[in-house]
């Protein structure tokens, strides 16, 4: 629906054959093993590393910025990721449900004030390579979303707060690249 | 939920609608498993479980057992949180807020106000809106589904008939819910108040409800799901996501069941991956036929 509201159509991937129909591809939150776990199973790994190669863009939010990380911390020892971001994720990072919130962050590059975070057992970046573009972080040292290329992340959730703008950040992102 | 953005503010808080509800929207599509120990645990996170549910009997052997079943030993739950990486649930009786309160000190993700338990008060459920961890809560129709919301409850799921092993009680409640929804949404803004009396939920959870076409939470099923083809059907009625209780650790090799039902939980419109999903699984749960089931044993009937 974020999607929608940045104009842009949404359909969900879930086969090899659905991936290789979109342009971009947004990786929403939810249980980052599971994820994992079925993407391997259903031959979807290798063609999301293969299509992150060629440049396709690719946003993941909280789960889905565990899946881009390069190396990933408090993971399970057999999950994998599809990788493209040269940073190092901590999984879980912010605590557990009891933990999780709701918080103002100022994301760089953002017209409009403030994003109103939403974390849920989120995960942090603990480090990022020298070609990662930090947008946001809290507390000064806890990054929570990045960009390097066409490849975008937040720990957050902002298709659960009705503010689109990081979805339309993406979406013009998706539109600028050149073909 | 409401889709506004409050003013921002500099501080953190937890514990919100939106952080509780938000929890549950990150499990749909996907199984939470019941477990009683921690290797159970580890079977459900290994096949691909998005959540488990720490109790101490399943519901098959609350059946069995009788006597008055109860919050599970915090020990239980302590070792079940170590051993696994995925969110973990667990169940206190209705009315119990002292269970629930322990529950949260335990630092569970999602209590299950269920009526798997004996209940503790037989007229008013917890007030949900007192925690900081969610509430899941079971219901049978529209109306059961809206007043647990009102008290608090973030995610809903259909009571089903859980330790049966048998789909019929689960099918029956979330028809009905999507039912009603469906006629709601047929209702004029003069006959919203009038089903509002007749649901005996409140006029503005009902006025959502009818604008949304869906319930303001997340919606899962449970009560009876045995095979990866119950889990499929259930999402194809329309069911965010599924529970699985007894059908699971009950069953033959309960490792291959569950990742089989995973499988069918995520592709439930693609029959040829259901149909290689439910090949040599070995037995399923034996299953009580639930309309020779007395009302006394009726888990259903149990809250309001």
């Amino acid at each position: 629906m974020a999607l929608a509201e940045a104009d842009a159509v949404a359909r969900p991937i879930r086969r090899p054959e659905e991936l290789a129909e979109v342009d971009a591809l947004v990786i929403p939150g939810g249980e980052s093993t599971t994820m994992s776990k079925l993407a391997l199973l259903f031959g979807l790994m290798e063609p999301l590393r293969a299509r992150v190669a060629d440049g396709m863009p690719v946003y993941g939010s909280c789960a889905g910025m565990i899946m881009l990380a390069d190396k990933i911390l408090e993971g399970r020892d057999d999950q994998e990721t599809v990788g493209g971001i040269d940073m190092v994720v901590r999984r879980n990072a912010f605590g557990r449900q009891n933990e999780s919130f709701e918080q103002a962050i100022d994301v760089r590059g953002l017209d409009g004030g403030p994003v109103h975070g939403v974390f849920i057992r989120a995960p942090w970046v603990e480090s990022v390579g020298e070609g990662v573009e930090v947008l946001a972080a809290l507390d000064g040292d806890r990054i929570v979303a990045v960009r390097q290329g066409s490849l975008l992340a937040t720990s957050f959730h902002p298709e659960l707060t009705g503010d689109h703008r990081i979805h339309r950040f993406f979406v013009d992102m998706v539109r600028a690249r050149p073909r | 939920m409401s889709t506004n953005t409050p003013a921002p503010t500099d501080q953190p808080s937890v514990g919100t609608a939106r952080v509780k509800r938000g929890m549950a929207e990150q499990l749909k599509g996907g199984v939470i498993m019941d477990v009683v120990n921690a290797e159970q645990a580890k079977i459900a996170e290994d096949a691909g479980a998005v959540a488990v549910m720490a109790l101490e009997r399943v519901p098959a052997d609350i059946r069995k057992d009788g006597g008055v079943a109860r919050m599970s030993d915090p020990n239980m739950i302590e070792e079940i949180i170590g051993a696994v990486s995925i969110p973990v649930m667990a169940k206190s009786r209705i009315g119990h807020f002292v269970e629930a309160q322990v529950l949260q000190a335990l630092g569970v993700d999602y209590i299950d106000e269920s009526e798997v338990l004996t209940p503790a008060d037989e007229v008013n459920h917890s007030d949900k809106f007192a925690f900081t961890t969610p509430f899941v809560c079971g219901a049978t129709n529209l109306g059961e589904a809206l007043r647990r919301i009102a008290e608090g409850a973030a995610m809903i799921r259909s009571k089903g008939e859980a330790g049966t092993g048998n789909v019929v009680e689960a099918v029956r409640h979330l028809r009905q819910i999507k039912n009603e929804i469906a006629r709601l949404r047929g209702y004029d803004n003069n006959e919203l108040y009038a089903a509002a009396k007749e649901l005996r939920a409140p006029y503005e959870l009902v006025k959502e409800v009818a604008e949304l076409g869906k319930l303001p939470v997340v919606l899962f099923s449970a009560g009876g799901v045995a095979t990866p083809a119950d889990a499929a059907l259930m999402r194809q009625l329309g069911a965010e996501g599924v529970f699985v209780g007894s059908g699971i650790f009950k069953s033959g090799d309960p490792a291959k069941r569950a990742a089989a039902i995973v499988k069918a939980t995520t592709f439930f419109d693609d029959p040829k991956i259901i149909a290689d999903a439910s090949r040599n699984l070995g037995e399923a749960m034996v299953g009580i036929n639930c309309d020779t089931l007395p009302e006394t044993e009726r888990y259903a009937n149990r809250g309001w």
